[in-house]
């Protein structure tokens, strides 16, 4: 079972968690107060070495192939430097922009609004399942597709099916094909399993997807290979694992985030007139940061500081690190558990989950936290109006959004 | 200002660059080519338009020329009169301020020139005017306006300027006599323009040279000075030193009028009473506020031709909502960004923080902004 009230497991009073919203407040207003032209540099200089590394990358794997010395030492030196070029445009670069985090520059050519990352899922349907869905519903179960990615049994509350019993496998083949998971992640498997994906929506989603994709494609496996002429065999392979190993880092960083024991789940009940200060607690709860150098940082594109990316998701990146100084202050003033570990032990318990829910519940034991036992004389909590309107009295959401599904509704 | 680069376009060039380009792109999706060009030379981009500060040359102690070279995607077609804007990052963040084109236009030219008078408070003048080194590169936006000069011009002109207002006729007047159409000598040909020029001193005056020598080589131009420090200011119905003094025919010429608010309101009132506000063509370089007091104001929605008002306490996502247009939104709290539109005009105001956002076709969060006055979005 999921926690059954996220306030009670964590013995603070309304007024206590209100007080640490408004402290977390305070920080993202000092934040945004300080952001100025030496963040601007850094992601502009960053900008700068993502773009000379892949041009690099690009002509080394042009040239060196035509010449029998270099040709085994320049294939390898392209697809690390290509390999390198991609895991910062995606994670570091292409992320974060497109969470908002360098919208404040007013630069139109880093804005969220029309940033296009180097991977096969559209911008758009990224902005829609990952800066809302799983920023807006962090690891509840039944809204957050982030947990297992609608492929694998993540928490031990998801029911059982022998389906689970190749996890280990789909995990390797989603490791792999990382890029194509993640592209296809908006239509959003559930769904339509359970056919209640509208087909016109899922149609214009697939054709937005085929279009990225096969540009995509065709640069890496057509047209870089075609220029190399006749040693096109080297580029090829040189490309292919270049993304390859861009796969495998950032679904090793990702499965960092909110898969290591310490990371707890939550459910709809929990989430049902949820406060803003509500909502800061439940992404400290739900999320697990990794230790690490700088580089590893940037190269991981500050994800390694989840806690702080999930309080704060569109504050300049370059910043968690301080910021996490603070969150881990307050984490123990309040005596919130603070999940961080080294990189090997976060993905080593991801794996470890992977493995274990692929059988029943019963066959395994839980590695969770232990909960503190239920007050069992705790009146039951009347049902606070916190002034906010309940989802029934809203518009429904909608479903897609952003620029591409803004023509159909401009009438 | 995403498609910046397909605004741009030229039919008329040798070489396909639209094709080139399209080809380029293909090695370097999902970004353009320009966008890895930019690096070896930041005017080789035409995703936002640029321009290279080559000359900073002092018009007055408070006012300079900026001669601009743009980069790629300009077309060097503005006509005389227009304004640009320019943005240049202060602590990170672009700021846009629009300023007339002061030079004419020319196909063949290189370079466009704007002058700019720094303002007691205009924190970004001063840095245009005091700060800017050559070399520096800005951004530009295409050059836009209605108060330009007709092609031919009207035979009979009346420029009615005040302080650095005096730019956009500047532009006019140098094409005029680039294209030989202002009256040389008595007699011959050409148009005929009478200027007003009020400065606060003789030496807050802008080209205050050139036009001398314009006035002194063209017979078609008369020029009036008024120094408003010693001598008052421009009051157009009063018998001495009034309109009928300076230029009798009046009733006759079209007249432009360009200079700070007040001098352009006392301007409209005179020709309205005169009811002959058809033949006075306007340029307002201040900022209009649209609301009493700033707080909330009508909010229209561009493309589907939406309006409401709403009150400063209402985010711009519930009055569209309330409108009936289909706002994009997500968390409802500024986190997801999923509701961001395009500000096309106008003020908002973040209710988080109260942080302002007032530029042109600048990119508000609806969730968490409500409006300062009126204001138009793009949905």
């Amino acid at each position: 079972m999921a926690i059954s009230d996220v306030r009670e497991y964590m013995h603070l009073t309304e007024e206590q968690v209100e007080e640490l919203g408004r402290e977390l407040d305070q920080i993202r207003e000092e934040v945004e107060a300080s952001r100025g032209a030496d963040d601007a540099a850094y992601i502009n200089r960053l900008i700068r070495i993502q773009r000379g590394l892949a041009a690099a990358a690009r002509v080394t794997l042009m040239v060196t192939p035509h010449s029998r010395k270099t040709r085994v030492p320049g294939a390898v030196l392209g697809a690390s430097l290509l390999g390198l070029a991609k895991i910062l445009e995606n994670m570091e670069i292409g992320h974060n922009v497109m969470h908002g985090q360098w919208d404040w520059m007013n630069d139109p050519e880093i804005h969220s609004s029309n940033w296009e990352w180097d991977t096969a899922q559209p911008a758009e349907q990224w902005k829609h399942s990952h800066n809302y869905v799983h920023h807006q519903f962090t690891n509840v179960l039944g809204y957050d597709n982030d947990i297992g990615y609608g492929i694998l049994r993540m928490a031990r509350e998801q029911r059982w099916n022998p389906a689970n019993l190749g996890q280990p496998v789909y995990n390797a083949l989603l490791a792999t094909l990382f890029q194509w998971g993640v592209a296809l992640h908006d239509l959003d498997v559930e769904k339509i399993r359970k056919l209640e994906k509208d087909p016109a929506e899922m149609k214009r989603q697939l054709k937005q997807i085929v279009r990225k994709g096969r540009n995509q494609i065709l640069k890496d496996y057509v047209v870089y290979p075609a220029l190399s002429g006749p040693q096109w065999r080297t580029t090829l392979k040189a490309n292919a694992t270049a993304n390859l190993t861009r796969n495998l880092w950032s679904y090793v960083i990702i499965f960092c985030g909110h898969f290591p024991d310490g990371a707890m789940h939550f459910t709809e009940e929990e989430i049902e007139d949820e406060t803003r200060a509500e909502w800061y607690l439940r992404q400290i709860l739900g999320a697990a940061n990794f230790e690490g150098g700088e580089l590893l940082h940037i190269l991981s594109g500050n994800l390694g500081y989840q806690i702080e990316h999930h309080l704060f998701p569109d504050l300049p990146s370059n910043r968690y690190g301080q910021i996490s100084v603070r969150v881990r202050e307050l984490c123990a003033k309040y005596d919130i558990p603070y999940t961080i570990g080294p990189l090997h032990q976060q993905y080593g318990q991801a794996l470890r989950t992977i493995i274990k829910l692929s059988v029943p519940n019963s066959w395994t034991s839980d590695d969770k936290p232990p909960q503190p036992p239920a007050k069992p004389d705790a009146p039951e909590a009347p049902p606070v109006d916190k002034g906010r309107k309940s989802d029934a009295e809203r518009p429904p959401r909608r479903s897609e959004l952003g620029a591409w599904s803004r023509g159909k509704q401009a009438s | 200002m995403a498609g910046a680069g397909t605004k741009v376009r030229s039919a008329a060039r040798v070489v396909p660059w639209e094709r080139v380009r399209r080809a380029g792109s293909k090695l370097t999706t999902p970004l353009h080519p320009d966008d890895y060009l930019r690096l070896v030379n930041p005017l080789w981009s035409q995703r936002e338009l640029r321009g290279r500060i080559e000359q900073v040359v002092p018009e007055t102690d408070d006012a300079a020329t900026l001669v601009i070279r743009p980069g790629w995607g300009w077309r060097f077609d503005h006509r005389p009169g227009q304004y640009v804007g320019i943005g240049i990052p202060v602590d990170g963040t672009f700021q846009w301020r629009s300023y007339s084109i002061s030079s004419a236009p020319k196909r063949s030219g290189r370079t466009i020139a704007i002058t700019v008078r720094a303002m007691p408070e205009g924190l970004l003048s001063t840095h245009l005017v005091k700060g800017l080194e050559p070399g520096t590169i800005v951004r530009l936006a295409a050059p836009e306006g209605d108060f330009v000069l007709p092609d031919p011009p009207p035979a009979k002109m009346l420029f009615l300027v005040g302080g650095s207002g005096v730019t956009p006729v500047m532009a006019m007047l140098r094409t005029m006599e680039r294209r030989g159409q202002l009256r040389g000598a008595d007699g011959e040909e050409g148009v005929d323009v009478v200027m007003h020029y009020s400065s606060p001193t003789p030496e807050r005056m802008i080209f205050a040279d050139e036009l001398q020598r314009l006035a002194d080589e063209h017979a078609g131009l008369t020029l009036h000075r008024l120094h408003t420090d010693t001598d008052g200011m421009l009051d157009l119905g009063h018998d001495e030193g009034g309109i009928d003094s300076f230029c009798p025919d009046w009733r006759e010429r079209q007249t432009y009028a360009c200079g700070p608010g007040p001098m352009l309101d006392s301007i409209t009132e005179f020709f309205s009473s005169h009811d002959l506000e058809d033949q006075l063509h306007l340029e307002r370089f201040t900022l209009q506020l649209g609301g009493e007091g700033g707080e909330g104001g009508t909010i229209t929605f561009r493309n589907s031709g939406k309006t409401i008002d709403a009150d400063g306490a209402t985010t711009v996502l519930e009055a569209g909502e309330s409108a009936g247009v289909g706002m994009p939104y997500g968390c409802r709290m500024g986190i997801c960004h999923t509701c961001t539109l395009t500000l096309v005009e106008g003020r908002v105001r973040d209710l988080r923080n109260g942080d302002e956002f007032d530029q042109h076709n600048e990119q508000v969060q609806t969730c968490v902004t409500a409006a300062v006055g009126d204001c138009t979005f793009d949905i």
